[in-house]
């Protein structure tokens, strides 16, 4: 056995161009197979599994999932605004605990500004956010800003910076407001979409110069100084927390059944929960082509070592005359394929921490949201064992070649 | 006692027109243990099958091929391949070294499927016929004779009774065929195994006292179908 192993090791650094590209194709599919399950779970656990902190959002007319990504996760356009009047009914609506207006409209280099109030701090159940060393909370009647940590990373903004909003939710650099805002602090990161957002005050956003508020239905431009009558107010979500589940349902038949003043999201979770499982094909496609690429790199180890069977013709009939049963011969090539693929498998792990870590910088680039390199899932372990065991098994058809290798027709001429 | 015993030993072989033409229909031979026998004959002859048949490689079609105390045309592959293994030796004409292994290595896969690989056995054996600063190289870095010489102690290493050399001098010059067929020998008494040389060189068939023309003993042409 021990010369056996001797060989295989030789035989498997004779053709090392053929191993490495071998075994890197199994390294590849096995990290690809495990990265695509493991960030797949992992997204959807991110965006569904209610770590926004609030229950509900109640927003305009339309779409709960455009809701959901615009208020929840910064992300598409707002579904339009609704009057100051719907805020304050549903923040004294018995089963609310918590109402936290939002109103948008206005970014900076690309990053969203929201206009809140200082609760949107301290209301999301379990979010915690706290303020790097330095900063203090906004003053709500002062022009001042928090800004998320993502953004401080890329725009270079601490406490203590200026700087001018920009209309619009998409970056131009023609649409600089000229109302110059203070950085009063940096959040500390969170690992969720607000990491990428500018949180002003709400008042700062009605009075921001070209804003027009349509709250009453007629148009109200704020002057300096002037105090902004409520009917006039408008917001573009209320985010909710609620005391129980039956407010929950109470409040979806109160708005979406019975009104058609507005729309409310509830609850975000399965909100979101219905996206995933709209693209569930997307999954099914990107599991098949990971698997797909399994396949493959099997096929490569049965098809490299077939091709070197041919060549190594006389090797295998040398061992047979040497006394090497056949099935010596036999197990000599599945232990190749099986060190192929053994080798393809334990390398597949930097192949999914490299994939995993570059997925996570785009979803977090994109949404904020973090990937945790180090997230266990099943598949970190029977992804590199169902590799282990199908780049074995695919050695068998060279082995039966080999297996097979007449020992008198490769030995030497017949004289 | 006899180490190899032949008995109405027939093979053929089916000729691309279809038909089955015997190549061996031996009636009889024995060799002694200890007895060195070089066998004669043209090439195509049949030397490299008659010593396949001995050597349990391929199976005959009749007939029996006692070597020691086993029937080897009575066994099944496996057990031919451990007879093989462990009671025979080959030097073939072309070397058949493993390219990938070593001198020393050659020798222990070699010891690996008879009596068990040993390092120090086939190292003093490598020292004997002159390889001891060579047995880590490759065949590659080995010249013919060495290579040879190599072959030689990979079929000895497991002290087999019978050594089966098939044409080991047709790719060695005159003075390399006398050394080579000299150590094969001495290696052989050392051992007290039974050598059957099969060769068409003159130079290495006159270092035996017995030589035998295999049209001799075989008579395939009566046979054919």
């Amino acid at each position: 056995m021990k010369m056996l192993l001797l060989y295989v090791r030789r035989s498997l650094r004779q053709h090392a161009l053929s191993t490495i590209v071998t075994a890197a194709s199994v390294a590849l599919a096995s990290g690809l197979l495990m990265g695509v399950f493991a960030i797949k779970d992992q997204a959807r656990a991110a965006f569904t599994a209610g770590h926004t902190g609030y229950d509900a959002v109640l927003g305009a007319r339309g779409s709960q999932l455009q809701l959901v990504l615009n208020s929840i996760f910064h992300l598409d356009t707002s579904p339009g605004n609704i009057p100051w009047k719907l805020y304050t009914e549903i923040r004294d609506t018995p089963g609310v605990t918590a109402a936290v207006p939002y109103a948008v409209g206005d970014n900076y280099r690309g990053f969203r500004i929201v206009g809140t109030t200082p609760e949107a701090f301290n209301a999301p159940v379990g979010r915690g956010f706290k303020l790097a060393a330095g900063g203090k909370w906004f003053n709500p009647d002062e022009k001042e800003a928090v800004v998320g940590s993502y953004v401080a990373q890329k725009t270079g903004l601490a406490a203590g910076s200026r700087f001018n909003p920009y209309h619009g939710l998409a970056y131009n650099p023609a649409m600089r407001h000229p109302d110059e805002y203070i950085v009063t602090g940096v959040l500390e990161p969170t690992n969720t979409p607000c990491d990428r957002v500018v949180w002003i005050p709400i008042d700062g956003m009605y009075r921001m110069a070209g804003h027009v508020l349509r709250g009453a239905g007629t148009e109200f431009i704020p002057q300096p100084g002037q105090s902004i009558p409520d009917e006039d107010k408008e917001v573009s979500a209320v985010m909710l927390r609620l005391a129980s589940p039956e407010a929950g349902f109470m409040l979806n038949q109160m708005v979406n059944r019975q009104g058609n003043a507005a729309t409310l999201a509830w609850p975000i979770g399965k909100v979101m929960e219905e996206v995933f499982d709209k693209f569930g094909w997307l999954d099914r496609v990107l599991a098949l082509i990971a698997v797909m690429t399994a396949l493959v790199s099997c096929a490569c180890i049965l098809a490299a070592l077939y091709n070197t069977i041919s060549e190594r013709r006389r090797e295998f009939a040398i061992l047979r005359a040497l006394g090497a049963r056949k099935r010596a011969v036999l197990g000599a090539v599945l232990m190749e394929s099986s060190a192929i693929a053994g080798v393809g498998a334990v390398c597949g792990y930097p192949v999914y921490a490299a994939l995993l870590f570059a997925a996570s910088l785009v979803i977090k680039a994109q949404t904020g949201v973090e990937l945790n390199i180090f997230y266990w899932h099943p598949a970190l372990l029977w992804t590199p064992a169902a590799m282990f065991f199908l780049g074995g098994l695919a050695g068998l058809v060279p082995a039966l070649k080999a297996y097979a290798t007449p020992v008198a027709e490769n030995l030497a001429p017949l004289s | 006692m006899t180490a190899l015993e032949l008995s109405k030993l027939k093979k053929y072989y089916k000729a691309p027109d279809g038909h089955r033409h015997c190549v061996i229909n031996i009636a009889g031979f024995s060799l002694d243990r200890g007895e060195h026998v070089a066998l004669e004959g043209a090439s195509g002859s049949g030397k490299t099958t008659l010593l396949n048949l001995i050597a349990g490689i391929v199976s005959p079609d009749s007939g029996s091929i006692r070597v020691g105390d086993t029937d080897m045309a009575a066994l099944g592959e496996t057990r031919r391949d451990h007879v093989r293994a462990s009671s025979i030796g080959y030097i073939h004409q072309t070397f058949n070294l493993l390219q990938g292994l070593s001198a020393l290595e050659n020798v222990l896969m070699a010891m690996s499927f008879g009596k068990g690989a040993d390092e120090k056995v086939a190292a003093s054996l490598l020292e004997r016929v002159g390889l001891g600063g060579r047995m880590h190289h490759r065949p590659a870095q080995l010249s013919s004779g060495q290579q040879q010489r190599v072959a030689v102690v990979r079929a000895l290493a497991n002290r087999p009774g019978l050594v089966l050399a098939d044409e080991v001098t047709s790719s060695l010059d005159s003075k390399l065929s006398i050394e080579t067929v000299t150590l094969i020998r001495e290696l052989c008494r050392e051992n007290g195994a039974a050598l059957l040389l099969a060769s068409h060189d003159h130079t290495a068939l006159s270092r035996f006292e017995r030589t035998l023309r295999l049209e001799d003993i075989n008579s395939p042409a009566e046979t054919a179908l």
